[in-house]
């Protein structure tokens, strides 16, 4: 496929854990198309996080070829691996992962630090614009720690697109997070994906996967099943159906 | 990443945990502030002894008698002198490099002026004393080569001899002192020259005509040292190899026989002061160094510990794109900022201890810009050395690892 923006092939992973091998993942042929929604689903040790730790460029596969953005990644070293993923990647944690006694807009600054392409002012003014993307605009000199659980991961959101990258890895973003607050964040990931940002999610909510439009399962290493989602939901549709839990507790 | 961008964020880094900051800071800022009050101290010292021994005067040749020695046997220095009065005129006559001698006869006696007594030295020599030594007198003047022929019954008297027997800061000219009950008159007092380095009171001294106090006080025919002088500075050593071979030739000393005396120059005894000082400053200097080392010890120790604690954080800044470098550069530049602003605050308290110690113990101080770069670049060497391990562990760590780090 000419328009892959990820491509994996024959991707394998083993482990040595002291005599022992483990077979992470056993090896998997994935396209992912630029521009597109997926979502990454499977029980926990199915290897979905091991695949998305090397398509996010953290880890390397022990055999097999990784194309990102047709750079075949499976071939650099540490230093290029992290200006990859500086410049092309976005990352989402599950723990949102801000540094503490920071505050939020220095905590989107953070990746444009290391590219040494921005002044002071470039950068704050794209920090500023990428919180203003997730709403958060008004907070931006509150401490990480100030903010609630659902305004961090949008602080997160927005320190993962800061760099304009071609991806946004999101592993379990809401995993920490209510129903409301879960639907408010894929809103803002569905929100960037139509301005043409490829997101690639990892849940095991089927409810979250509903909002992609193609789910990939795995299951002991090998991927068992791709899923075209039919009804997508979108996000900012479903949002006025939810109560808010303040209603909630009224009602 | 940018040296700008390493400096924000190491210094926000710093910024977030003050009282730890300062407190690894402290080790290094009590080592600098050490290290460099003892140097200024030992160099105060040194100085001091070194101004000492000028004031002895200037171009001074000492001649002390040597041990003497029967066949193997040596006896103690100073145990038998061999020098004379004789001795002494001869070599001014004989070394054109010699301008001024005297030779030096001394005897502790007691001394009586009206109800009050004193015992101190009494030291016989010729009127140019005052030259060689360069010993100036407050009142009064020397006693003249006249007095040096006739042994006559003259003295000067030095400030603290002059202050015990007459009362403090008197001037007594005229009056007459009893030396072992021999009416001495004053003509003279000398001086003041303080405290000698060894703590002993200069001033404590009766000068007298060498011929008097030869014949009157110690009944002795020898002298117990020469003073002499050179004509300039140059000429030190000219005369004092003038002196050993004319004194060998006069003492009638064979070739294989060793000198009978000992020719030291004011130099040389500067030399030797010079160099008990600096051990001593030494000494003092390296208990400081030790003291350095351990705060460097405590920078590895905390920066550690803030490895550890901010593995999350090290996972964090990797996973937005950091490389190892980008890493060990942030860990090792704050290990750096701790121990170079301990280094700055370490120098300003040292120079402050330094003074209030000069002010305190009366000691003088002497803080030597040499002294603060030393302290302040040991200190920086301590940053690099004792941050480079842990700032190595952070950026080795595995991203992966360090995000899942709890």
């Amino acid at each position: 496929m000419a328009d892959a923006i990820i491509s994996v092939r024959h991707l394998v992973k083993t482990y040595k854990m002291g005599d022992v091998e483990v077979h992470a993942l056993r090896g998997i042929n994935i396209e992912i198309v630029r521009g597109e929604f997926l979502a990454i689903m499977g029980a926990s040790g199915s290897g979905k996080s091991t695949f998305m730790n090397i398509i996010g460029c953290l880890d390397t596969p022990s055999s097999g070829e990784y194309f990102l953005d047709d750079v075949q990644v499976s071939r650099l070293n540490r230093d290029e691996l992290a200006r990859l993923r500086n410049r092309k990647l976005g990352f989402v944690f599950q723990a949102f992962n801000l540094l503490p006694r920071t505050t939020a807009l220095e905590n989107v600054e953070l990746p444009l630090l290391y590219s040494d392409s921005h002044s002071t002012a470039q950068r704050r003014a794209k920090a500023m614009e990428a919180l203003a993307a997730v709403g958060l605009a008004d907070r931006a000199g509150h401490y990480s720690n100030q903010l609630s659980g659902g305004q961090q991961q949008r602080v997160a959101i927005a320190r993962s697109l800061v760099n304009d990258p071609v991806v946004i890895l999101a592993d379990e973003p809401t995993g920490n997070l209510d129903t409301r607050t879960s639907v408010e964040v894929i809103e803002i990931f569905q929100r960037l994906n139509e301005k043409g940002i490829t997101v690639v999610l990892v849940t095991h909510e089927p409810d979250i996967a509903g909002f992609s439009e193609r789910n990939i399962v795995f299951r002991d290493g090998k991927v068992s099943k791709v899923i075209e989602v039919e009804n997508r939901k979108l996000a900012s549709e479903e949002l006025p159906k939810l109560p808010l839990i303040v209603d909630e507790i009224e009602s | 990443m940018n040296i700008l961008n390493v400096l924000r964020v190491s210094y926000r880094s710093l910024g977030r945990n003050k009282l730890r900051s300062f407190l690894t800071m402290l080790g290094i800022i009590i080592g600098v502030a050490a290290v460099i009050a003892m140097l200024a101290i030992g160099q105060g010292a040194s100085d001091a002894v070194q101004q000492q021994i000028a004031g002895l005067g200037t171009n001074v040749v000492i001649v002390f008698p040597f041990a003497s020695r029967q066949g193997v046997v040596r006896f103690q220095a100073g145990s038998t002198s061999r020098l004379t009065e004789s001795d002494a005129d001869a070599i001014r006559a004989q070394c054109p490099a010699v301008e001024y001698v005297t030779p030096v006869v001394r005897v502790v006696a007691q001394i009586i002026a009206g109800a009050q007594n004193w015992q101190t030295q009494v030291m016989g020599v010729y009127p140019d004393f005052e030259e060689i030594r360069n010993w100036p007198v407050q009142a009064g003047g020397y006693f003249t080569d006249t007095d040096e022929r006739t042994a006559a019954k003259v003295c000067l008297l030095g400030q603290t001899v002059a202050d015990n027997l007459f009362g403090s800061g008197s001037v007594p000219l005229g009056a007459t002192v009893q030396i072992r009950n021999l009416p001495f008159k004053v003509v003279g007092v000398l001086a003041s020259k303080g405290q000698s380095a060894m703590g002993q009171d200069n001033d404590d001294i009766v000068i007298a005509p060498f011929s008097t106090v030869q014949q009157k006080l110690a009944g002795t025919i020898y002298a117990n040292l020469l003073f002499a002088s050179a004509i300039s500075s140059r000429a030190v050593s000219t005369a004092v190899d003038e002196i050993s071979q004319f004194l060998r030739i006069k003492h009638n000393l064979r070739p294989w026989q060793s000198d009978d005396f000992t020719v030291r120059t004011q130099t040389e005894i500067a030399s030797t002061a010079d160099a008990t000082t600096k051990t001593m400053t030494m000494l003092l200097a390296s208990v400081a160094a030790i003291s350095l080392i351990v705060g460097g010890i405590g920078i590895m120790n905390i920066m550690l510990v803030s490895v550890t604690e901010r593995t999350r954080e090290i996972g964090i800044r990797m996973a937005v794109g950091a490389r190892g470098a980008d890493v060990l550069t942030q860990f090792l530049v704050e290990a750096m900022s701790l121990s170079l602003a301990g280094g700055i605050i370490g120098v300003v308290l040292g120079v402050l201890t330094s003074k209030f110690v000069s002010n305190l113990q009366k000691w003088p101080i002497v803080i030597s810009p040499q002294s603060i770069a030393l302290a302040f670049a040991f200190a920086a060497v301590i940053g690099i050395f004792f941050g480079w391990y842990p700032a190595r562990k952070a950026a080795n760590l595995n991203p992966i690892e360090a995000l899942r780090y709890e």
